[in-house]
């Protein structure tokens, strides 16, 4: 390691303004499509426009609020010992619900492990998102009921599979597209490295959604890239575009454009939303031993759902009735949720040997009817009082 | 009857044929495949014959091939991917164990991965590293996946129809020194499921079960001892997940003495597998310990010293000595 990267790793992130491009990290001021300031007014883009009535924007907006109040119900009950993990999407509302509402019921969506926003947009009941954090199942849902696919565990494998779907989808001549959800770490993986080269060579309807957090865990983007990541696209031959991930509107109209590209024949694109996220990883890491208090506060003030809120209360698109109807809504989807996972059962023990093959298997089927003996046996004893 | 002696490699062509011409939806993707027809020409005319919508050339990257296969898979398709050889498989590993063994569970079974993976693998051809290796046992301890490989022309023939139309993705291995031994074909009569040993030479003195390029050494061997007065039984397994321990177990229990004999190394391959059950279902009927034959616990030798790693029939024979003296 040089002198001069040594001291680059030690330099505060974003904090310091170079002046030699080539040396410079993450841009620190984003060239980003915005149609939404953080102080709630609306701004005009030359390549973006959008024009929605007063009750869509309410909508996005009972998506984020509804959202965000899902994400902390998940949160709470990961804390009571309800769910063994959860992975936040606080301060990614925007960049969720706004790509999400972007799609077509026949679009495809391959989601990583953070998507409840878009799963919401998709019309997956939230609660389904819970069997894999409360230690039920892997998944669980139909992926094909609501054209949504499994969350992906693996760093940036859905990428592929997106790609491959998309492939098929220009196959069959359909003119629905699909979208791939990944982070600023799965940037990194060759398998999205591969999806990028995949999907331009073939010319696949597919849209990358990457959701540039600022953090890999504890790893902040500095350390996936020396180029802001929507640059990368342009080396596979597709465009790629950044826009402010906080910003629902200009998500929505920039993943739109993506969308009709790729239902169009034109091929890929790459969203970067800039975002950030608000809280840990997972409830299994703690920010505060990576990131500065400042770093948070600073995003706080971008905050997607408050500055959709102003643009709604000075335009008069809504009113106090809409806002307290929602905050009742809110709290009902909480409680729901809060129920269903309470009881949630756990699967029947038999159950470990079901959907390991499609089409049976002789070893399963000897280790099934072992394990269903051993069971038996319990019983047995139980009945005979010992 | 339809019967007609061809290659392995021919009867591999064919069978492709059959699936593209039979189900739209069949896809065959991989690097080469296309004008080149694959580097051992398993694919040879294939996409003259069925475009390059059908038979799809890829970037040389191998999980993006196994990556998209199940993209296309969940789109409908049943793709065939080829991967070049068996010491490249590894790029695309990662997407065959994390996720086209497990998607099929993960979704309750709501949906379904028919995706085979076709590797030549095993030595013999005098290749450079990386060309020539056995890495069978790393799948077969996967669930989710089923591993076969076929022996010889028939069952490569009829194997990869059964592989193609498995709602669950194959791992289909194909003895590359074996590729131009020919065999006739019936390509009529279908034989029985793709997970059947079958018995290919019958003996009362030992059992010699073997799967891919070494079931012809195992023959030999059985004929050489023969000559020697010991009668020896061949079992060709076919699939090596699952594996039909019933048929090993009934030829075990007739001959009373069991020698797995398999190119990868022996340690932790598919014969200390086939060894521990055998044991456990016919410990009272063993004459002997379960012997193994197989490669060494050493990276796959340069082609000069192959000969010395492989298991050939001195080898063989030697177990079947050592076996019958207990």
């Amino acid at each position: 390691m040089t002198v001069e990267s040594t001291a680059a790793a030690r330099k505060p992130r974003r904090a310091s303004k170079r002046t030699s491009a080539a040396k410079k990290p993450q841009s620190s001021e984003p060239q980003l499509v915005q149609l939404l300031t953080p102080e709630g007014e609306r701004v005009e883009h030359p390549d973006y426009s959008i024009d929605l009535s007063a009750d869509e924007l309410r909508g996005l907006y009972r998506d984020m609020v509804l959202t965000r109040r899902f994400d902390a119900e998940a949160t709470a009950l990961q804390r009571q010992g309800e769910l063994g993990l959860w992975a936040s999407l606080l301060g990614q509302e925007a960049a969720q619900i706004g790509s999400g509402r972007a799609l077509r019921d026949d679009d495809y969506v391959f989601p990583t492990y953070r998507e409840h926003g878009v799963a919401w947009c998709r019309g997956v009941d939230p609660t389904n998102l819970l069997g894999m954090f409360r230690g039920v199942n892997h998944g669980g849902w139909d992926p094909t009921t609501n054209n949504f696919h499994l969350y992906t565990i693996v760093i940036g494998s859905q990428t592929l599979h997106a790609t491959g779907y998309a492939m098929g989808v220009a196959k069959d001549g359909a003119d629905s597209a699909v979208i791939a959800y990944f982070g600023d770490g799965a940037s990194s993986q060759g398998d999205v490295a591969e999806s990028f080269t995949f999907s331009a060579v073939y010319n696949a309807p597919v849209v990358f959604f990457c959701q540039n957090n600022q953090w890999a865990i504890s790893e902040p983007t500095e350390r996936q890239t020396r180029v802001p990541l929507y640059q990368r696209a342009q080396g596979y031959g597709f465009p790629g575009v950044r826009v402010d991930g906080n910003d629902v509107l200009a998500c929505l109209a920039v993943t739109r454009s993506a969308l009709e590209r790729a239902r169009r024949g034109e091929g890929p694109t790459l969203v970067e939303a800039f975002t950030y996220r608000m809280g840990a990883h997972t409830t299994s890491d703690d920010p505060t031993k990576y990131r500065a208090d400042d770093e948070r506060a600073a995003w706080e003030a971008k905050d997607p759902i408050l500055r959709l809120r102003t643009y709604l209360e000075n335009s008069g698109h809504a009113d106090e009735a809409f806002f307290a109807e929602l905050e009742t809504e809110s709290e009902t989807l909480g409680k729901r949720v809060r129920e269903v996972v309470r009881a949630m059962p756990d699967p029947e023990p038999l159950s470990l040997f079901e959907h390991a093959y499609a089409d049976g298997n002789s070893l399963v089927d000897e280790e099934r009817a072992q394990f269903a003996a051993y069971q038996a046996s319990f019983a047995d004893s139980a009945e005979e009082g010992k | 009857m339809a019967v007609e002696k061809m290659s392995i490699a021919k009867a591999l062509n064919e069978s492709l044929r059959l699936a593209l011409d039979t189900d739209p939806k069949v896809l065959i993707m991989g690097e080469d495949v296309g004008k080149l027809g694959g580097v051992f020409r398993i694919t040879d005319g294939l996409q003259k014959d069925f475009g390059e919508e059908r038979v799809i050339d890829t970037p040389l990257a191998e999980s993006g091939i196994v990556g998209t296969a199940i993209g296309l898979a969940l789109r409908g398709y049943r793709p065939i991917v080829e991967i070049q050889f068996d010491g490249f498989v590894f790029p695309a590993y990662d997407q065959i164990v994390t996720q086209l063994a497990k998607m099929h569970a993960r979704a309750l079974g709501k949906i379904k991965l028919p995706v085979v993976v076709r590797i030549p693998y095993g030595g013999g051809i005098g290749a450079v590293e990386h060309h020539s290796e056995s890495p069978e046992a790393l799948f077969a301890h996967v669930a989710g996946l089923k591993v076969v490989s076929p022996a010889n022309a028939s069952d490569a023939y009829w194997m990869m129809q059964q592989a193609v139309q498995s709602d669950d993705p194959v791992i289909f291995f194909e003895p590359k020194r074996r590729y131009w031994d020919k065999g006739e074909v019936d390509t009529e009569s279908i034989p029985g499921p793709l997970h059947k040993a079958v018995t290919v030479r019958e003996g009362s003195d030992l059992t010699l079960v073997a799967y891919g390029p070494m079931v012809k050494v195992c023959l030999e061997a059985a004929a050489a001892a023969q000559e020697e007065g010991k009668s020896v039984e061949v079992l060709d397994l076919r699939s090596m997940s699952p594996i039909d321990f019933d048929a090993i177990q009934t030829s075990v229990e007739k001959t009373g003495r069991l020698v797995v004999v398999h190119e990868a190394p022996v340690f932790y391959g598919s014969g200390a597998e086939i060894a521990a059950r055998i044991t456990e279902r016919s410990f009272y009927h063993l004459e002997a310990p379960v012997l193994r034959v197989g490669g060494y616990h050493v990276p796959y030798p340069p082609a000069r010293l192959e000969e010395e790693y492989l298991p050939g029939l001195d080898r063989v024979l030697d177990a079947v000595d050592r076996s019958l003296a207990y």
